[in-house]
Parts: structure tokens; sequence; C-alpha cells
């Protein structure tokens, strides 16, 4: 006699606020989990992009060598290269543990928004304002990219990688999404200026963020729309949207100082997290657990499903 | 190194040691780079070198002043018990043994004592006697007193001459006969310095008592200095020495700085008699007259006449030299004593005078002047007002007004018949009518000529940028603006030379004139003309054109255009995403990246990457036809899905023409022209609809209708626009916007008459209708 099918857990959300670190290093632009979840990732306005311990929330590394504020980081799977890019208009390749810059790329016309490693590591994309993308290869000495996606009209926003699909999201309000095994280029029109893309976990879908304050969810390979999010404030600010680890929500940033979580299948909202007065710039869920970063202002906040007694205090480094 | 050459081996002495034979084949050897340029010590060790004011090369004991047993030196010896031992250090007791060898401060070297020392004079002791001189009790003296009590002291050598039988006074040598050393004289046979003859002769040839048998010591001789010249001064001079100049001064006061040999060979044999007594100290009234003292009579320095010459050639008969060979000279002296004397001045040593007297240089009076000649020279510029320009001229003419005095000298030459007439006030002569009329015929033709040439020139300017100037330059060059008929003249020639007429100069010259006037004429005409035209061309010559035309007319262009914006826009006010608002393009990848990615390449063959793209005409037609087309496509999309890819092709006459005419058919559409939704509504929801407005057309319409369907294709567009478009093309880019502006309302027209009229007029397709503008529809090209 088979047991009975347990009941499926409600997924629990990132509602507790673990830890307050306090980055020191002017505005957080943009916080990301590395590749396994175990580290944080912060850019900072002040230049410097620096690599924290999640657990204890220790500082663990400094990477200066930008010219200017750092706008995003990506760690490669295996967590020994980080690319960066910043507004002065270079993609930074670094090696983890030493800290040293591996290869400065130039080649963009302005400020790099977006960066990002391929599963192998072995090509960086960076999105540039200056509407290109450009790949650059991280196995060869050349410091001219691969090749140059000049597609988009305008500044590209954001950009995100698959194992064979460049999902690409530009202001010009349209969502590019790259299929380098068919050789073909999707474009969705959105209509309102991109500020977030991302894949759903399972591939299927995409989920993009525009500043007609609406995050919407289509399905990949038709383009369908299957769920449409909105409450949030998104006007201006250049905010972040993500699923959660069991793609079971959709998370975004608000420009009202809350995280938004919707149910992804009803579209409803599930929790409206409140992260401070401020702007929530920037947010990445854990890959794995249900474990959430969120940026503002100064400070990188970690939120987890259940509150840890040890970890409320806030650390300071 | 003269082995060889025997003969020459007699003749030459070597000396020292001679160079090694260069060899061609041998490398040159690399000089030693510098870090390799070590120094070290005498025992091989390595010399670090501490910088040159910190001490230079390391010293001492680890440089430092002590040694190994610390500051003690080793040779301490206690003079408690050894007081009587106590000897007394001298400065090189403490000085290192690197100071005593070659390069130290006090090198070693094997010197002669003093017992053995000639009686050269010590100069350094010499100069610190003079300067205690001048501090000594008795001023003036040096060292009197120490000569006075110092016992005399002759050298080894001195001593030895003596015992040999030698004495003061005596030459050096075995005794002679007086005779034999006559013939001695004679017979010898000189080498270099080898013996002296003797110069003195006539004074002893004045003793002809000598006895026969009795012998003679051998003159005494003094040898030639032959101290080598060190200094830069001339031949004979010596220099100021300061020590005379400022501390007392010569004896005379007059100061001699041409040594005669006589002085040297005695300075340089130390004769202490003729050092005479001194006025040492610094003397003058400056110091004041002491109350015992005279008053200094000289106090400015007087020369006196008894330091110069005042007989003729009456120099003292030794020269000092007693007949030292080496200025082999001295030996002809006296017979060319003759010549010598003509010469007033002093000759300098080892020279003599030429043998031959140079050739004067004669020297040619200038030429008589004429009595009334005036030495003023008035230069006149001439100017020819015919070959300067007009402006120049003028400067001239404002300036100096040579011009104006000019023009009568010029004479009548240059003023042409005609004009000479009209300065004379005389009638023009019959047979000169003809002419004239023949002018202003040439005027007439002229000026359609110059109307030819302008058009011509207005065509080259066009096809090549520099033609323009050129066409210019007989506007604005007049060579004889001042003569208005022979500019008319050579702006006539200047045409028909550009014209390529053959015979322009012979044909624009005036037939009226002389065959001399008209000679100059064609003279002046083809300078002025060949004149005017380097400056073009090297104008010219200074550009190239560019090698590379750059195609402006054609641009690349994607070949997939995006499809109509606002129908999207539409869609996604729907939330209608999907089909919609997604377009599908062929993409190539790097081949790279696929590799990178662990993709296959999807067009292996191809070798385009990104988007394909095709070139096209920038200004065309069909751009802008193409987002029509493309826009139809997408209308056409929903009802009537096609392949993915097939949207690049060009749209043809679709099928589905039903679908296309039930849009225009709704009435609901008139109202809103530019709401594609609701086109995008009526194609999408009423299928059925379609069917049964099909049916409810009347005749005409589907007449109309079918001329709308009978859109004339692509084709015919391009034949239409593109012929004309490339005509103009050359043309200029105003006429192409122009261009632009009149076809563009067509091209959009389907739209608008669908919008705005149920049946519109299917010219209206084709003919530009101005008043009707779609502008929106570039903003997304």
């Amino acid at each position: 006699m088979a047991f009975p099918q347990p009941r499926p857990q409600v997924p629990q959300l990132p509602q507790h606020l673990l830890r307050t670190i306090e980055c020191q290093q002017g505005a957080v632009r943009a916080v990301r989990f590395n590749a396994d979840g175990n580290y944080v990732l912060t850019c900072g306005s002040d230049k410097s992009l620096k690599l924290w311990s999640v657990s204890r929330g220790t500082l663990l590394k400094t990477y200066t060598g930008h010219g200017y504020e750092v706008l995003d980081v990506d760690s490669s799977y295996d967590n020994s290269q980080l690319c960066s890019c910043s507004s002065d208009k270079t993609v930074i390749l670094w090696d983890v543990a030493s800290g040293q810059v591996t290869r400065k790329l130039r080649g963009h016309a302005g400020k790099v928004n977006c960066v990002q490693f391929n599963e192998e590591a072995t090509v960086m994309l960076s999105g540039s304002i200056d509407g290109t993308v450009r790949c650059w290869d991280t196995r060869s000495r050349r410091y001219e990219p691969i090749q140059i996606l000049d597609e988009a009209r305008d500044g590209i926003s954001s950009l995100k990688v698959s194992e064979h699909e460049l999902l690409i999201g530009s202001v010009d309000g349209r969502v590019r999404l790259y299929d380098l095994r068919m050789g073909q280029l999707h474009v969705d029109f959105i209509g309102s200026p991109i500020t977030c893309v991302c894949f759903s976990r399972d591939g299927q879908c995409t989920l993009s963020s525009s500043l007609d304050s609406t995050v919407r969810l289509l399905d990949k390979s038709s383009g369908e729309m299957l769920g449409e999010y909105s409450g949030h404030v998104n006007k201006g600010y250049k905010l972040d949207c993500c699923l959660s680890d069991k793609d079971t929500h959709v998370l975004s940033c608000s420009e009202d100082g809350h995280v938004y979580f919707w149910d992804l299948v009803e579209g409803s909202l599930t929790l409206k997290l409140p992260v401070g007065k401020a702007v929530v710039q920037s947010l990445s869920f854990h890959p794995t657990e249900p474990r959430l970063l969120t940026a503002m202002e100064g400070h990188v906040q970690v939120w987890g499903a259940e509150p840890e007694d040890t970890a409320k205090l806030s650390s300071v480094c | 190194n003269m082995a060889s050459d025997e003969e020459s081996d007699e003749d030459f002495v070597s000396y020292g040691t001679p160079l090694e034979p260069l060899e061609e084949d041998e490398p040159i050897r690399k000089p030693v780079p510098v870090h390799e340029q070590t120094v070290k010590d005498e025992k091989g060790r390595y010399k670090r070198f501490h910088g040159a004011f910190t001490g230079g090369f390391s010293a001492g004991y680890f440089n430092t002043v002590g040694s190994q047993e610390g500051w003690t030196p080793s040779t301490f010896v206690s003079s408690r018990q050894q007081k009587a031992d106590r000897q007394n250090a001298r400065p090189e007791d403490f000085m290192d043994e690197e100071d005593f060898s070659e390069h130290g401060i006090a090198p070693r070297e094997i010197v002669t004592t003093d017992d053995f020392a000639s009686e050269r004079k010590d100069q350094l002791k010499d100069k610190a006697r003079a300067v205690s001189s001048l501090a000594a009790l008795i001023p003036g003296d040096t060292g009197l007193l120490e000569e006075l009590i110092a016992p005399a002291r002759s050298s080894i050598g001195v001593e030895l001459l003596r015992k040999m039988g030698w004495k003061d006074g005596q030459g050096v040598g075995p005794r002679l006969k007086r005779k034999q050393r006559k013939q001695n004289d004679d017979a010898v046979q000189v080498y270099g310095c080898a013996f002296p003859p003797n110069a003195s002769e006539e004074s002893e040839d004045d003793d002809e008592f000598a006895p026969e048998n009795v012998t003679f010591a051998p003159k005494d001789v003094v040898p030639v200095d032959f101290t080598p010249k060190v200094d830069s001064h001339g031949l004979g001079y010596r220099g100021l020495n300061p020590l005379q100049a400022l501390g007392g001064g010569s004896e005379s006061g007059h100061i001699n700085l041409f040594t005669l040999q006589s002085d040297r060979t005695t300075s340089l044999f130390g004769d202490r008699n003729s050092r005479r007594q001194r006025r040492g100290g610094i003397g003058g009234q400056a110091f004041g007259v002491g109350a015992m003292e005279e008053e200094d009579t000289d106090i400015y320095h007087k020369d006196s006449m008894s330091n110069y010459d005042t007989v003729l050639g009456g120099e003292e008969p030794g020269d000092g030299l007693y007949g030292w060979t080496a200025p082999q000279q001295y030996t002809r002296k006296k017979n060319d004593s003759k010549r010598d004397v003509t010469y007033l001045g002093r000759i300098l040593d080892g020279f003599t005078l030429a043998s031959e007297v140079t050739e004067i240089k004669t020297v040619y009076p200038p030429p008589d002047l004429p009595r009334d000649y005036r030495p003023v020279h008035y230069f006149r510029p001439v100017v020819d007002s015919s070959t300067v320009s007009p402006i120049v001229a003028q400067a001239l003419l404002t300036s100096r007004g040579h011009l104006s005095q000019e023009a009568p000298q010029q004479g009548r030459h240059s003023l042409g018949s005609s004009q000479r007439r009209d300065m004379l006030g005389e009638t023009p002569l019959q047979g000169n009518h003809i002419p004239l009329e023949v002018l202003r015929l040439f005027k007439t033709v002229d000026r359609a000529a110059v109307v030819a040439s302008a058009k011509a020139a207005a065509l080259r300017a066009l096809s090549s940028p520099w033609s323009g100037p050129t066409a210019d330059a007989s506007k604005t060059f007049k060579p004889f603006a001042k003569n208005s008929q022979k500019q008319a003249r050579y702006d006539l020639y200047i045409n028909k030379l550009k014209q390529g007429d053959k015979d322009a100069l012979e044909s624009s010259l005036d037939s009226s004139m002389t065959e001399w006037e008209r000679g100059r004429e064609r003279d002046e005409f083809v300078r002025a003309a060949v004149l005017y035209k380097p400056s073009n061309s090297s104008l010219s010559s200074r550009f190239t054109r560019s090698k590379h035309e750059d195609d402006t007319d054609s641009v690349e262009v994607t070949r997939d255009q995006e499809n109509d914006v606002d129908d999207k826009q539409a869609a996604v006010k729907m939330k209608m995403f999907g089909k919609l608002t997604r377009e599908r393009f062929e993409w190539h990848p790097d081949k790279l990246l696929c590799k990178r990615f662990n993709v296959p390449d999807p067009y292996p063959g191809s070798s385009t990457v990104g988007m394909p793209k095709v070139k096209r005409d920038k200004y065309s037609v069909f751009n802008f036809l193409s987002i029509m087309d493309s826009s139809q496509v997408s209308r056409e999309a929903p009802s009537a899905p096609k392949p993915p890819g097939s949207s690049s092709t060009l749209p043809h006459l679709t099928p589905e023409v039903s679908s296309k005419k039930s849009r225009w058919d709704i009435p609901g559409q008139v109202s809103e022209p530019k709401d594609p939704l609701s086109a995008f509504l009526s194609e999408t929801r009423s299928e059925v609809l379609v069917a049964k407005q099909i049916e409810q057309k009347t005749e005409e319409e589907e007449k109309e209708e079918d001329e709308e369907e009978v859109r004339p294709p692509m084709d015919l567009f391009k034949a239409i626009f593109a012929s004309s478009s490339d005509e103009k093309s050359s043309s200029s880019s105003e006429d192409d916007s122009e261009e632009e502006e009149e076809v563009a309302p067509s091209t959009s027209e389907p739209i608008q008459s669908s919008a705005e009229t149920l049946n519109p007029p299917v010219s209206a397709q084709i003919t530009p209708a101005p008043d009707i503008m779609v502008p929106q529809k570039f903003i997304f090209h």
C-alpha cells in the first residue's frame, strides 16, 4: 500500500531579517549571490567591489581597480573569477583569490550596466548604455569582443545568460532572446523600458520588469504572457526582479522601500516585505535556499525564511 | 716597423714599441658593459662604490678607520718604556697603501737624489722662496742670506769632471790642436744634434799667435734648450709672469715677453748674477710715502728708450747658441747675413728669412675719375604697368608716384594706336571703323562664349571641385585692367583658350593694330595666361582626390526590418502578448561564440555575423516602402501565419486578399485612421464578418478593390523611382531630399487612403499627394 503523498511543503518566504551589512562603499548599486550562494558580492559607488561571507557577514576581500562606480558583478561557476562592469566603460575580469585584475576590457562607448558570465565562464557578456552587448572571450588574450550584438536601439539595462541563450532587456522596450543553437533572435515587444530580465529556474519562462511598474512573465518559446504582476513602484530606477528558488514566487524591488512577493501562478501579492524607507535598489535570491539579499542605500540586508537568533544583531565591519 | 725598407731604416730612428698591426678581419671588441666594469683592489676583491661625496670607494677596515683590533693601530707601542725610540711621524705613516700607488695622492717614484741631480732649479722651491721673499725682512731678497751661509754644493757629475781634469769654463772632450779643430769643423757631418760646430769662429780666427804644439780644450758649449713647448702661446712668447709683473717687476720696468735665447739660457742655467735687486712688495704712492722714503718717481711705468734697439743690426755677436747644430741655418748665417740684415725686426728662434723673396703683389691704382663726377646714384624702379597687377600698380602710384613718371618715359610704344589717337584727339580713321565693328561683333560672340563657358564651367564645377576657380580666375585676374580694350581682348583670348580654340591668340587680337603691336600683345597675353595658370595648377596639385570615394548613396541596412510599432503597442495595451509582440529574425552568432557556448554553429556555411544585412540606397524610396511592407506582413501574420523567416521576403501580392479587404471595409476604422488596434481587431476577431462583407460589396467596389489589389508590384516602384533617383543623386543632395518629400507620401498612401476613403483613386498611390503627409512613418526608420 502506497503511502499517501505528502502535502507539498508550503513555500517559505525569506521574510526574516538575518543581518544587515554596512558595506561602507557608498551606495550599493548591486548585490549578488555568488554561484553557490555562500558569498555576497556588492558593487559600490566608491569604485570598489566587495566580497562578503553570508553566514558571518564579514568582509572577505575588496576589489579595487574600476575608475568609477561599479554597476554589476557576476561570479563564475567555480568561484575562481569575477567579472564586473562599471560606469568607467570597462569590464574587468578579476581573480577572486588574489584580487588582481586579470583583464580589463575597454570597448563600450558608455557606462556598462550589466555583465554576466556564460555557464562555463568562457565568455563574458556586457550590456552597455551604448546599446550594444559585447561578448568577451575570457580564454584568449584578445581585447576585442568576439561579437557585438547591436540590435538594440537604446541602452541595454539587463542581460542574463543560459546555456545557449542570451536574454537581453533594453531601454527601447524590447526583450531580445538570442538563441545560439537555433541562430535566431526573438524580439518581444514590451513597450516600456525594461529594467531587469531573468530566466525562470526551469528555463521555460522569462521575467521582465519595466518602467511601467509591471513585471511580466512571458513564455520563452512563444512570447505569450503567462503572468503580469503589479502593485509595486518602478518608474525611474533600474530595479531588479527575480524568481524565488523554487519558481513559486516573483520578486521585485520597489521604489517605496518594499520588496514585493507575488505568487507566480495566481499573480496575487503574497508579501510586501518592508526593507526600509529608501528605494530598494537591488536584490538577489539564493540559488537553492529561501534566502534573499536586498540592497538599499549603503547597506545590504540578508533575509531568511526563519529567524536566526544569533544573526539578529547587525554586524558592522 | 720599417724592416722591409732598408733605406728608410737608415733615415729614421724609431722610438717606443710599435702598435700592434691592425687586422681587418678581427671583430671589433665589444665594449665592456657598465655592470661589468668593476673596481677591484690589489688583492682582487671587489670594491664597492659609495658615491663620490661619501668617500668614493670603500676604504679602511670595512669602511672604517679602525682595524680588526678596534681603534688601536696594530703598530702602537706604548711610549712609556720607549721614550727614546720615539720617532717623528711622517705624513706617510698615516696614509693608506693605495695612496702610494701609481694613482694615489702621493705616488712613490724613483727620483734622483739631490746629489746626482743637475743644478736645475726646483720650481716649487723657487716659488716658495719668491713668496717668502715678499714677506722677508729685507724686501726683494730671495734667499740672499741663505746663499751666503749655505755651503756651495756641486753635483757628482761636476766632481767627476774635475777629477778628470776638467776646469770651469772649458769644454768637455779631448784636447785639440788649433788647425785640427778647424778641419774637424769642415769635415764634420751633422746628424741631428751631434756635434757642436763653432759659431764664434771670427773671434778665434784673429788670434794667429797660437803655437803649433799647444793643444786646446774644446770650447765650452751650452746646449740648446730642448724644453718641450707645452703652452699654447706663440713661438718665443713667454707669457706674463705674474710674479714679475706684480712683485716689483723687472729691473727696468719693461717686461720683455719675448726672451732672447741668451736670456733663456741664462735663466736655464740659473745665472744668479743676472738677478738684480728688486723692489719688493707693492710699491707706489697709493700706500703713502714714508718720512724716510723718497718719493717714488715712476709711479706709473715709464718706458725708457733703452729697451729698444737703437743700432741697426747691432746684435751681440754671440747669439748664445755657439753654433749648436740644431738650427742648421745658423751655420749659414754668415752667407745670409746680408739678407738678414735687411730685415729690421728680430728673427724668432728657429726661424730664418726666406731665401726667395715672394713677389710683391702689384696693386693697380684706381681709375681716374672725370673731374665733374658726382658719386651719387639714384635708383629708378622700372615698373611696367602692363606686367604688374593693378593693385600693385595702384600702390606704387600712391606711394611713390613712380609709375606716373614712367608713363611718359615708356613712350608711345606702350599705348595702342587707338589710345594714341584718343590722346591726340584725332577722329578715328575710316578704315578703323570696320575693325571696331568687328570687335563689337567679337564682343557679342564673346558674350555668347562667356555664357557657354559659364555653363561648361558650372558643369565642370559639379564634376570636379577644382575647375571652379579656373573659371572664376578670368574674372578676378585682370592683368590689363588699365586698358579696358586690351583687357577685353585678353578675356576673349582666355575664353577661347578654354574652349580649346587653337588660334585663340590670333583671333582675339585687334586686327587694326600694327604688326609690331600685335606681336607685342601676343607675347603679353601668352605670358599673362601662363602666369595665372600655374597658380591654379599649383593649388590643385596640393590636393589629391580621395581614393576611396565613400559611397554615400548606399547604406547597410539590416535585411529584416522590425514591424510597425503601433501594432505592437496596441497589442501590449490589449495584453495580447505572443505572436503580435514577438518577432523572429535570423541571427548569426559568431563561430567562436558558438564554440565557447558549446553549441554547434547553426549556420555552418555562412560567414555573416549578426543580422544579415543588405545594401540599400540611402535615400531610396524602398527603405520607406519596406516599413509599409513589413507592417502589412504583420497584419497578415495573425490570419495566415507564415513559416519563420518568410517575413524577410519582400511582400508580393498575398493570396489572403479577403482578410485585407475586410479591413478596408470596416466603417469604424474611418473615424480612427491611425489606430491599428481596431484594424487588428477587425482582422482577428471577425473571420465570419469578412465573408459577409465580401458578399455585401457592390460591383463597383469590387472593381476598385481589384484595382487596388493589382497594386503595382515592387518592381514597378523601382522602375519609376530608382531611375529618377539615380539620375539626380549625382547632382546634389538637395534634390534628394526634395525627392524624398515627394515620394514619401506615395509610399504611405495605401494606409492613408484606406483609412480615409473607401474608394481611393488608384493614381493616388503613385502620384504624390503633397497635402497628405505621414511623418510618423519616418520616425521609426
